[in-house]
């Protein structure tokens, strides 16, 4: 690279991370500033490990994001299956048309629009509150629902059409062969779809704000929470936890998707020389 | 004979499976935005009216200038200075993000997964957090004044101003922009590039009409990718912009919050139709533009 190119490879890193930076120093800050730094503590991650509400906000986010993902997965996966084999052009312009709405939609308008519904219905069979971990549920299921059929319609688009029918010559049931031939060789897809969902739904705010109740409070909706008062450092520990275990699971995948490919490459080679 | 059977077993299977998504997608996809119309044009009373439109075209508020004050279409207002922020902060993103692609794609395969790998990490940090990151830095008694002040160069008051929400918003959605151009770009057949050098195109030549013109479904999904979430946002303009001003976002949150949920839905349904029509220029402007 030019010496220009890496200059402003550098101010672009700049800008990136030294907010990130800021907080991860100044989560170790002794005192309460956070522009003076007075001193290593650990204080405020020991504040962090004492407040029961941020800690229940954890175990919510991680219960909704595998309950959004596990449904989303299964059902999108399924719904990807159907639409790549629809004949009737007007139903497939009608889903594909459907599928993009969350994703080209604000998160604001999805947020509302369903909140609106879930409220209506609610007041229909007269219910005092309308929100709580169902509509959440449903309400991330469905925003998660486009990405995992976008990473599975392509895989059975590039898998060999006529695998599936020549299970099923040699005998195969159509679900055996559904089970046991499609399934695996579009698995990459929806793997991905899976890591996907489930990490849209942990970093949601926006439409988790406009349906969720009182009751079920998620990470990102406690973060809100705190940052409307002062906020004290111990945020900060909170983002700096995030932000390494986020490292370690972007670090572990490239190793994996490393791996993946040095024992596809030396399958290959293996095959090479034989013949 | 069961060769057939088999077939439309598999059929039968497919649509099957296609079943509970359709449901889903009916129920609370498209249902949910006819209620943002229906609430939209109906009173606390569930009866029509087409009031909270008009309040929406209509409402004003004093706005003092100095000595001055002056009447002021309220939501006019919000949405304008919504639309003139997001702008900016698209504009600066391409401008930053367009050349920070073109580079990230002409370097080497390792350093390729690594500059992106880099930009995607803030990206998977709440948006929340990023935001309040630059809350920190950018306070009256934060870390650029305490900067500023070490160095002597005095201080600056950028908090609760929109240059603040701007820089919050680019911040935030910056990788938005990279991501989708650097894809198109990494994609690009380098041949056409040589080609056109070889045919004695100037550098400046080349990127104007061949790498632009590519580049162009990348840039629009990119332009898109910011606009949208800039346009909508409501935490930022609260954190950065103190909420000293309302962006279209907040104007539908407090409708919310004060549960005025038909005029929140007003709202959000014109926001909705406006970016409908916007998208659709944009998309026939790219058409256009690469059809010429």
């Amino acid at each position: 690279m030019k010496t220009a190119s890496k200059i402003y490879t550098g101010l672009v890193m700049l800008f990136l991370f030294a907010p990130i930076a800021i907080l991860l120093v100044f989560s170790f800050n002794g005192a309460k500033s956070l522009s003076v730094f007075s001193g290593f503590s650990l204080h405020w991650y020991e504040e962090l490990f004492r407040d029961s509400e941020t800690l229940g906000a954890v175990k919510n986010t991680l219960i909704l994001a595998v309950s959004a993902a596990l449904i989303s997965t299964v059902m999108g996966t399924a719904a990807a299956v159907g639409i790549h084999r629809l004949r009737n052009r007007y139903l497939r312009l009608a889903l594909d048309t459907a599928t993009n709405i969350p994703m080209i939609n604000p998160d604001i308008i999805t947020g509302i629009s369903l909140m609106l519904m879930f409220v209506f219905v609610g007041r229909l069979f007269g219910a005092a509150t309308s929100l709580n971990f169902g509509t959440m549920l449903i309400a991330h299921v469905t925003f998660c629902l486009p990405y995992v059929i976008l990473q599975v319609l392509p895989k059975l688009q590039q898998m060999d059409q006529a695998l599936p029918e020549a299970a099923m010559d040699l005998g195969c049931t159509p679900l055996r062969a559904f089970l046991k031939v499609e399934i695996p060789e579009i698995f990459p897809g929806v793997l991905t779809g899976l890591i996907m969902a489930f990490t849209l739904s942990l970093d949601d705010f926006v439409i988790s704000y406009f349906t969720s109740g009182n009751g079920f409070q998620t990470l990102p909706i406690r973060i809100y929470n705190m940052t409307k008062k002062t906020v004290t450092p111990k945020m900060y520990a909170l983002a700096t936890i995030i932000f390494f275990v986020i490292l370690a699971m972007l670090l572990l995948s490239n190793l994996l998707d490393a791996n993946t490919a040095q024992t596809v490459k030396e399958a290959k080679e293996k095959k090479k020389a034989r013949k | 004979m069961r060769k057939d059977s088999n077939k439309s077993g598999l059929g039968l299977i497919r649509s099957l499976a296609l079943a509970p998504y359709s449901v889903w997608a009916l129920l609370f996809i498209v249902v949910p935005l006819i209620f943002v119309a229906y609430y939209a044009f109906t009173d606390n009373n569930y009866q029509f009216t087409t009031e909270n439109l008009t309040r929406f075209f209509t409402a004003t508020s004093q706005v003092s200038s100095g000595e001055a004050t002056r009447e002021v279409r309220t939501y006019l207002l919000i949405f304008v200075r919504s639309l003139k922020l997001a702008v900016i902060s698209t504009a600066i993103c391409l401008l930053m993000g367009y050349p920070f692609a073109l580079m990230i794609s002409r370097a080497s395969a390792k350093t390729q997964g690594v500059l992106i790998t880099l930009i995607m990490i803030p990206m998977w940090m709440n948006f929340l957090i990023r935001t309040y990151a630059w809350m920190t830095i950018l306070q009256d008694t934060g870390i650029l004044n305490g900067l500023l002040g070490a160095l002597h160069l005095g201080k600056i008051h950028i908090i609760g101003t929109e240059s603040a929400v701007v820089i919050g918003m680019v911040y935030d959605y910056f990788p938005y922009m990279i991501l989708p151009i650097y894809s198109v770009m990494a994609k690009m057949d380098v041949k056409l590039i040589e080609a056109a050098r070889d045919l004695g195109c100037s550098g400046a030549g080349v990127l104007r009409r061949v790498i632009w013109p590519l580049s162009l479904p990348g840039v629009i999904s990119g332009v898109e990718m910011v606009l949208i979430p800039s346009i909508s946002t409501f935490y930022i303009s609260q954190k950065l912009g103190n909420g000293k001003f309302y962006l279209i976002g907040d104007a539908i949150e407090s409708q919310y919050v004060a549960n005025n949920l038909h005029f929140a839905a007003a709202i959000a349904f014109i926001l909705m139709l406006v970016l409908l029509v916007g998208m659709a220029l944009l998309q026939r402007m790219a058409n256009k533009r690469a059809m010429a």
